[in-house]
């Protein structure tokens, strides 16, 4: 009988579900307006590429290296037709076939870079921000001066290090990330080192350190859950910017050869002369899709960013319902409601 | 027109926010009148609506705020005026004077500028009238040597003399309407004093109307004429000022001015094991804060003698920049003593490694003075209040734990059910109570409680006393609490010790500090304590006034 009895007080805190609270569909259930729009339009963009890179082999008419039919060569530079539905490149490949394929190298890209980035970022944010002193000042320094290189300078470098030359699809993949990954490593660690900065004079991490908490527990369980939510913001706003070094890097010659894997950069380069002859198709289709999928990935972003902050979010007009009239009723189911009382 | 007899009326107000969880209604249908010259106190807790209430006259209001009704000034309707003629309104009808002193001034200008901004942004003056105009306003709320301060920066001044200029700044443009939110929460009882004798005699001299938002009933009884209190968004109860305090009406009138902390001088004995094992023993204590490049360090207590005994509950008594906090944090190796001795529990404070000090930390509670912050907000408050005993391998989880800490939040009245809840879901006293529970988890045999009353509305400070009164007696442990209330102390101290300027003023058994206080210090603070009285009150502020001088 005594759990009956304290049902009442339990269900009056309804929480929401898991899945409602996962990060991004927490906030398109709280969106509205222009800013759910934008929000809708950049996370359909994103799965459109996300989907497209996984099931590419089941999508894409040929292969990414693909020259030959079985009636024989594609031909060069034929013009949209039947066959080949975007047209064919100067290299005889396939042009819808090397978009659709092209989003699977830039979503490796993008997710080696983000997770190399992430974590080292976060580790050496946390570090530097908690323990400060000279390790924090050198680790600063570092920072600010891969701040100061040109990013894709730095990428060429690390492309041409890693690579040593030669191109696969993973060596390829990996030169692109790492190269992307250092670059971005500052980015996090000023983040996160910002917010633990923040969080560590925070009550209750005294309170924590009164009880007599190890600097490690300190550091895992107190300060950095708290210092981690801007991340998602950033790490959408850097996966678009992976995808335009990538592609940078294609253009420029550095990139993945064809024989390896698709890369829409390269793509671009090669059709440089095709431009003033008249060919559009081979230079319109990858540079769509990289113009799209940075749209759509910054969309999210940015919406993501607005929606974070209280002072720009749009909210729902009055819709009275009973529990919301309960609930401005209640002092604490006020403050539950994340109002400032 | 009713603008003779009327220089605020609210008709019909009502004020909702939309927030992510719903609209939220903060104010709902308030009417209220204020005449010129006279002081309008509005009581209530935090969340009542009555700071809502009283930015609406200048309609400062955030964007997500949908207003009702009628606001009147000087005979226009503020809520329905353009953007153009309400700026001209604000400032010139009616000035505002912030909470936080420090904050509401601009660091990078002076404070002439910041005057003169005000009359810039309403009429034509020259440099040369705009500073005169300053250094006259200056002089008017006084601040001492106008012509030369008035090219001070604000940080060249003390949080009294901010909140004169904030004042200042108001008044530049004959407002004949002070709105005044909380103007000396943020401040220490003697400067307290002296900002309310500044707004009585702007009353007085310039028949300027005050809306007065405070918690503070003592504050209530010094300045206010009338005052209306608030409860949940609506005026329960509006009344002259001394028939409020001598007649309340409305039930919640009356527990709001129960749950006033008053000075009544029990008499309360220290267990008689205090004399016999002193838990905190400190001699000739002396705490530096290093200064930056170039710069003195900055002493922050000096030749502090402090025994707490076992079982004694020791009021540490002072104003801001006293020294007290200091004193707290350097016992729980917080801060780090520079010179003297401070034995804690048996360990020498002066130059102790964490690791060794670690061990005893679990002879050690501390309560924080803002409840909000002190708790992990991903945590629930079983797994916060679990915490210590985790760390010191009294459980390995908090499911572990789970019995502890239900029978823990059970003593400070938390029922079970509250430990699955999130900080942020509990209400500022039930957090404090929560913080008790934590800081009790380990039996401690000292307890440092930090100003842990001052973030709370009176009434749930009247309970979180209560609860500390009722728990030391069950747990019999001893305890440094550190408040700038002296009714508070009052209320929980065994002895009291007054520091002012992080020096000893006088220490002694509470009955006999507060009650027959020997050092001028000590007699000041207690008479600068406005008590909740409109007529004795008005008794206390001359003798106040005798005392200061007599101190010259």
């Amino acid at each position: 009988m005594s759990t009956e009895t304290r049902t009442p007080e339990k269900a009056a805190r309804v929480r929401p579900r898991w899945w409602n609270r996962l990060p991004v569909l927490q906030q398109l259930r709280q969106s509205v307006g222009l800013q759910r729009g934008m929000l809708v339009v950049g996370l359909v963009i994103t799965s459109v590429f996300v989907l497209v890179a996984i099931f590419a082999p089941f999508v894409a008419p040929y292969g990414y290296n693909q020259l030959r039919g079985p009636d024989g060569l594609f031909g060069a530079q034929q013009p949209p037709g039947p066959d080949h539905l975007l047209g064919t490149t100067v290299g005889g490949y396939d042009v819808l076939s090397r978009v659709i394929w092209g989003a699977q190298t830039a979503l490796l890209v993008i997710l080696v870079a983000i997770v190399l980035s992430v974590f080292i970022g976060i580790a050496l944010g946390l570090l530097s921000g908690y323990i400060g002193g000279w390790f924090d000042r050198v680790t600063i320094v570092i920072a600010d001066a891969i701040y100061a290189f040109p990013s894709l300078l730095l990428a060429i470098v690390a492309a041409i290090v890693i690579s040593g030359g030669q191109s696969s699809l993973w060596g390829g993949i990996l030169a692109a990330a790492i190269s992307i990954t250092v670059v971005f490593i500052p980015q996090y660690l000023r983040v996160v080192r910002a917010e633990v900065v923040r969080v560590k004079s925070e009550a209750f991490v005294e309170s924590a350190r009164v009880i007599g908490a190890s600097n490690r527990r300190i550091m895992f369980r107190h300060v950095l859950r708290n210092s981690t939510r801007t991340l998602p913001l950033v790490i959408t706003l850097n996966s678009s910017e992976a995808i335009l070094t990538l592609a940078g890097l294609g253009f420029l010659g550095f990139g993945i050869e064809p024989s390896a894997a698709a890369e829409w950069g390269y793509d671009l380069n090669k059709s440089l002369s095709d431009v003033t002859s008249g060919i559009w198709w081979t230079s319109i289709f990858p540079g769509l899709a990289i113009v799209l999928v940075v749209l759509g990935i910054t969309l999210v972003g940015e919406s993501l960013n607005d929606l974070a902050d209280p002072r720009l979010r749009a909210r729902r007009k009055p819709a009275k319902t009973p529990a919301q009239a309960v609930a401005a009723e209640k002092p604490v189911a006020r403050e539950e409601m994340g109002d400032v009382v | 027109m009713a603008t003779h007899d009327t220089a605020v009326d609210i008709r019909g107000l009502r004020v909702s926010f939309d927030t992510d969880g719903g609209t939220v209604e903060a104010v709902r249908g308030v009417d209220l009148q204020v005449a010129p010259g006279e002081v309008l106190a509005i009581v209530g807790e935090s969340g009542s609506g009555k700071t809502v209430t009283s930015r609406s006259i200048l309609r400062l209001l955030p964007e997500t705020a949908t207003v009702k009704g009628a606001v009147l000034v000087g005979g226009e309707d503020v809520v329905r005026l353009d953007a153009a003629r309400l700026r001209q309104l604000r400032g010139t009808q009616a000035a505002m004077i912030f909470q936080e002193p420090s904050t509401a001034l601009n660091p990078v200008y002076t404070v002439g500028w910041q005057i003169a901004e005000g009359l810039r942004a309403h009429g034509k003056y020259t440099k040369k009238q705009a500073r005169e105009r300053a250094i006259d306003m200056l002089r008017k709320v006084g601040i001492p040597e106008p012509e030369r301060r008035v090219d001070d920066y604000p940080h060249q001044f003390s949080g009294g003399q901010k909140q004169r200029i904030v004042i200042a700044m108001a008044l530049a443009l004959d407002a004949s309407v002070l709105i005044a939110d909380e103007p000396t929460t943020a401040l220490d009882v003697t400067v307290q004093a002296e900002i309310l004798d500044l707004l009585r005699r702007l009353r007085d001299e310039y028949g300027t109307a005050i809306v007065l938002i405070t918690h503070n009933m003592g504050v209530v009884a010094d300045l206010a004429d009338r005052v209306a209190v608030m409860y949940l968004g609506e005026v329960v109860e509006t009344a002259p000022v001394r028939e409020l305090f001598a007649a309340p009406k409305h039930e919640y009138t009356k527990k709001l001015l129960a749950a006033v902390p008053r000075v009544e001088l029990v008499e309360r004995a220290a267990p008689e094991s205090a004399a016999a094992e002193a838990v905190v023993e400190a001699t000739g204590l002396e705490i530096e804060y290093p200064g930056r490049l170039g710069k003195k360090p900055f002493r922050a207590v000096h030749g502090v003698d402090l025994r707490i005994g076992l079982g004694e509950v020791v009021g540490l008594v002072g104003e801001s920049g006293s020294g007290k906090t200091t004193i707290g944090r350097a016992i729980a190796g917080l801060a780090p003593v520079t010179g003297g001795s401070l034995r804690v529990l048996g360990t020498e404070m002066r130059g102790v490694k964490e690791r060794e000090f670690r061990a005893k930390r679990r002879e050690l509670g501390f309560v924080f003075q803002d409840p909000a912050t002190s708790f992990n907000p991903l945590l629930t408050i079983a797994e916060c209040v679990a915490e210590p005993l985790i760390v010191h391998g009294l459980a390995s989880s908090a499911a572990d734990g789970r019995d502890r800490v239900d029978e823990l939040l059970d003593a400070v009245q938390l029922g079970g059910a509250y430990g699955d809840r999130y900080p942020h879901e509990l209400s500022g006293g039930q957090r404090q109570r929560a913080s008790l529970a934590r800081a009790l988890a380990l039996d401690p045999k000292l307890l440092i409680a930090d100003e842990p009353t001052s973030a709370l509305d009176v009434s749930v400070q009247a309970r979180v006393l209560e609860l500390f009164e009722e728990l030391q007696e069950r747990f019999g442990f001893a305890s440094l609490f550190i408040t700038h209330d002296l009714a508070v102390v009052d209320r929980v101290a065994h002895r009291v010790v007054v520091l002012h300027r992080g020096e000893i003023a006088e220490e002694g058994p509470t009955d006999r500090v507060l009650g027959a206080p020997q050092d001028p210090y000590t007699r000041r603070l207690l008479a600068s304590l406005p008590v909740p009285d409109p007529d004795e009150q008005a008794r206390r502020r001359e003798a106040l006034a005798a005392l200061q001088r007599e101190a010259g």
